[in-house]
């Protein structure tokens, strides 16, 4: 059987997640190819062949895919899909936005945020908010899966696939690309990060915020994150969100700041390796999770955490 | 303009889910029930929406056991003008509620379908999606800003890394995302009338959707508990504990 990963990139470097989805592509077979789709393709491809364990890269361009229409996504992929057992892409807003579509041209279900490949067809993911984790068997010819890169290790660079062009389907003529604000930072991604730095609630206005979680963030080398509380009060962008509704991280070390922790978050960090707890709230519920729990208010303790680091060297 | 929003009653989002000790799945039995939270922003937009003058009218729809008459009465409560329950005890996929979705777009031909982007219960994000596959219909998934206007909807979607506005042609499935809007509270007199607007319950049966599982559901388990955390009493003491741990 042969099983077809999506590439995640953003047109001039493909994601560390293409890495990590590969890595659960070779959990259900030997044979695993990358469908690059975009602009660019031929620069991005090269880094795909690169893979350990990919035999080919298949590349499809186009404007349309450039831009991440889910429509145009959707007739690439599945278009291929006669060739293949199994897609899996990385459950990003874009891997989220287009699977499921392909899922229902093919008539198959999702098994969307994979966690655990059991065998070919048995699967695991979480579901309420990660307070359970549900073990589905697939009876589908072909399964549509998109899958939790945090839960997979990234393959190993030192392959040499070969590649080849396929078409890109025509431009889906009922959707258009208006345009895109991106944000820009010199911090590492957030889902890829090491270390993760988060505020909540607690900073009380974004110049607090910048003042105080950023400036740890680049004393530790970390990506910045927040909980859903501070993105709604404005003190943060809407994608450093964590959480259940935001991103899924899963750092060496997380560092939550002025956070509560409501199941909701929890479902976004609790799988960091170690967490770290700074709030004043000694029975706040983040200290449930928490590997380290600092009980003081945080205007005290960071730059507190400041000096301290600065002793250790940071 | 019709619109069209799916609603789901799961579990309220306030109540930690428990997991049944014969692990075949969340225990249900007298927990706390309400509309989906990403539903709830889909109704105030359509209510939004019809307030603009934009919608005309507003059809709330479940499919569902036949407590799920609860979520219709909130959706009319909000706003919506009537409601339909295709009633079944049957637990469905994403894929054959977008199928049964399918079936109840061809009866009321609404011109957009403005649905949540994901159940907390099932964290699929796959309905909206395979219901715009189905009818061949372009999508605007994860929307925070949605502005209708000559037969175009102009969207603008949360993606990783900030935002990014789409123009889409009508018949088209929004999905919404949590900053779309902050929904608002059904008031007494507005629950009372809402007792009053027409509610129509159809056997999913009726529709001759084929709604077979494709998912055989082995076992539901706990996630692995954490080990208890040690609390510390400086910054320093902090910073000498990861090292110890190797993190910094």
């Amino acid at each position: 059987m042969a099983v077809l990963v999506v590439a995640d990139h953003d047109n001039s470097a493909l994601k560390d997640n293409t890495h990590k989805v590969v890595t659960a592509a070779l959990a259900i077979s030997g044979d695993v190819d990358v469908l690059v789709a975009g602009t660019n393709t031929a620069a991005l491809a090269g880094e795909a062949a690169k893979i350990a364990g990919v035999r080919k890269v298949l590349t499809a361009e186009s404007a349309e895919l450039g831009q991440g229409l889910a429509e145009a996504f959707q007739d690439v992929v599945a278009g291929l899909m006669g060739g293949y057992d199994a897609v899996l892409t990385p459950a990003t807003t874009q891997g989220k936005n287009f699977s499921p579509r392909v899922a229902a041209k093919l008539d198959v279900a999702q098994i969307s945020d994979v966690i655990e490949v059991v065998d070919a067809n048995t699967f695991v993911r979480p579901i309420y908010a990660g307070n359970a984790l549900e073990t589905v068997q697939s009876s589908d010819a072909k399964k549509v899966l998109t899958v939790r890169p945090t839960a997979f290790k990234a393959a190993a660079e030192g392959g040499s696939a070969s590649v080849e062009s396929v078409s890109a389907p025509a431009a889906p003529a009922k959707s258009r690309f208006v345009d895109q604000q991106i944000v820009k930072s010199a911090r590492p991604d957030l889902g890829a990060a090491k270390i993760v730095v988060s505020g909540g609630r607690a900073m009380g206005s974004a110049e607090e915020f910048q003042a105080v979680i950023e400036p740890l963030a680049d004393k530790l080398g970390a990506a910045v994150g927040a909980s859903r509380a501070a993105v709604d009060a404005g003190y943060a962008p809407n994608d450093y969100q964590v959480g259940q509704t935001g991103k899924v991280v899963a750092p060496e070390l997380y560092v939550a700041i002025g956070i509560s922790g409501a199941i909701q978050h929890l479902a976004g960090m609790k799988d960091s390796k170690v967490i770290v707890a700074i709030n004043k709230d000694p029975d706040a519920p983040i200290f449930q999770v928490a590997d380290y729990g600092l009980v003081a208010d945080y205007k005290a303790a960071v730059p507190e955490l400041m000096s301290a680091l600065a002793a250790a060297g940071k | 303009m019709k619109v069209l929003v799916p609603v789901k009653r799961v579990i309220d989002y306030n109540v930690k889910a428990r997991v049944k000790a014969d692990q075949t799945g969340v225990d249900l039995a007298n927990v706390k029930m309400s509309m989906n939270p990403f539903c709830e922003i889909a109704v105030e937009e359509a209510v939004r929406l019809k307030e603009k003058g934009v919608a005309t009218e507003i059809v709330a729809v479940s499919v569902g056991p036949a407590q799920a008459q609860e979520t219709l009465r909130t959706a009319l409560a909000m706003g919506a003008d009537r409601a339909i329950l295709i009633q079944t005890d049957q637990d469905l996929e994403p894929l054959a509620v977008a199928k049964v979705l399918k079936a109840v777009v061809a009866e009321e031909s609404p011109e957009l379908v403005l649905m949540g982007k994901q159940a907390i219960d099932g964290d699929n994000n796959a309905t909206g999606q395979m219901l715009a596959a189905l009818l061949d219909w372009p999508q605007a998934a994860f929307a925070s800003e949605v502005v209708v206007e000559g037969g175009k909807a102009k969207v603008t979607r949360e993606v990783d890394g900030g935002l990014q506005t789409l123009d889409v042609d009508l018949p088209a499935v929004v999905t919404a995302d949590l900053r779309l809007n902050e929904p608002r509270y059904a008031s007494l007199p507005n629950i009372m009338k809402a007792k009053k607007k027409p509610l129509d319950v159809k056997e999913l049966s009726s529709l001759g959707v084929d709604t077979a599982a494709k998912l055989k559901v082995l076992k539901v388990t706990e996630p692995p508990k954490r080990s208890a955390g040690v609390k510390v009493e400086t910054a320093a003491d902090l910073v000498s504990n990861l090292k110890t741990a190797g993190v910094l």
